[in-house]
């Protein structure tokens, strides 16, 4: 199988470029994409990529497979590489630190801003704070993300601001704690996203739907907040 | 966080809001003149003057002026943050838009008017 890969070292190449080889495939097997990406190792050790738990629950490796995003580990040929070609490229969007490994700084900046933990002014319960089924249950198809970029770096409107618009991954996570029976700073909470780029800079354009590896749905999450913020302003 | 001075309102809910208020306008006021045309055959001059006399007509129709303008307005304000990176081509770009608007404004107002 032909496999192009994006290469780039910024200590040694002046510009991107794309790099083909050629992979026997093992007859009767369907190997993920991570699995190529190991056998090109083999012939080539200065490729680098970015994997950790090989079975989609670290988010590490990210990948532009055939033009859509998703984790390499968990993408089988069969599914992505039907004409028998594979093309690998970096999440778009943001900076490449070399070959398909970026730098998800700017990802994590906008996680951080939503405040990720768990916030209650009211003192703490002697054993722990008690949820019931049902509220739990609000955390269902939130609390499950890994974090691996794949939803943000397909949004276009991540790509225009990525300093300004939280993404979809980061907006999916401001909901989960929003959403959190035990969570008591709602209101600061949504006193922060009511700005023109936070939150409304979501034109339901659902590429993050599309992509997500967990099957999330991150633009079902900020219609729920832009729910919240007009039953708290209106 | 990315608060700028030249968005509508400052706050992206009304925005978002005006957005939508404004789409519903718009489009209330076109189903109501396309009707009007379709339900007069033989519309003249004189007939449409006479409509355009109407305070109600002349009423919902600066409504929906109003609301073209604020509608473009944000719309063109995301337009220029998403695409627009220089600051200074930036601002140029949505200073023309706001007179270009406020110039169809005041003379959209004059001819329904007729001040
Ligand atoms: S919402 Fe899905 S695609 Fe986005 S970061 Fe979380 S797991 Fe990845």
């Amino acid at each position: 199988m032909l496999v192009s890969v994006y290469r780039y070292n910024p200590e040694t190449d002046s510009a991107p470029y794309m790099q083909d080889y050629q992979v026997e495939i093992p007859a009767g097997k369907d190997l993920m994409v991570l699995d190529v990406l190991a056998l090109i190792k083999e012939q080539d050790s200065s490729l680098a990529y970015r994997r950790s738990c090989r079975e989609g629950v670290c988010g590490s490796d990210g990948l532009n497979i055939n033009g859509k995003n998703g984790l390499a580990c968990v993408t089988p040929l069969s599914e992505c590489a039907k004409g028998g070609k594979l093309v690998l490229r970096p999440l778009p969007g943001l900076p490449v630190i070399r070959d398909i490994v970026i730098d998800m700084s700017l990802f994590y900046k906008q996680y951080e801003k939503i405040k990720p933990y768990l916030q209650n002014n009211t003192p703490a319960p002697a054993i722990e704070r008690l949820q019931s089924p049902e509220e739990r249950a609000k955390l269902d198809g939130l609390y499950e993300c890994i974090l691996c970029a794949c939803c943000s770096t397909s949004c276009p409107s991540f790509w225009w601001n990525p300093e300004k618009f939280i993404g979809p991954a980061g907006l999916l996570q401001a909901y989960r704690f929003l959403a959190d029976s035990r969570d008591t700073a709602t209101d600061d909470r949504l006193a922060d996203l009511d700005d023109p780029f936070s939150v409304f800079r979501c034109r339901g354009i659902m590429n993050c739907v599309s992509v997500c590896p967990k099957g999330l749905n991150p633009t079902r999450a900020i219609g729920h907040i832009r729910n919240m913020l007009l039953s708290r302003n209106v | 966080m990315g608060v700028s001075i030249t968005n509508f309102s400052r706050s992206g809910l009304s925005d978002w809001l005006i957005q939508r208020f404004t789409a519903v306008v718009m489009a209330v006021y076109t189903v109501f003149i396309v009707g009007y045309i379709l339900s007069t055959p033989g519309l003249d001059y004189g007939q449409w003057k006479e409509f355009f006399e109407c305070t109600g007509v002349r009423i919902f129709t600066l409504l929906t002026l109003i609301s073209v303008v604020a509608h473009a307005w944000i719309g063109m304000w995301i337009i220029s943050t998403d695409y627009i990176k220089p600051a200074v081509l930036r601002f140029a770009f949505q200073a023309t838009c706001f007179l270009t608007m406020f110039v169809f404004l005041v003379w959209g107002i004059d001819i329904i008017w007729g001040l």
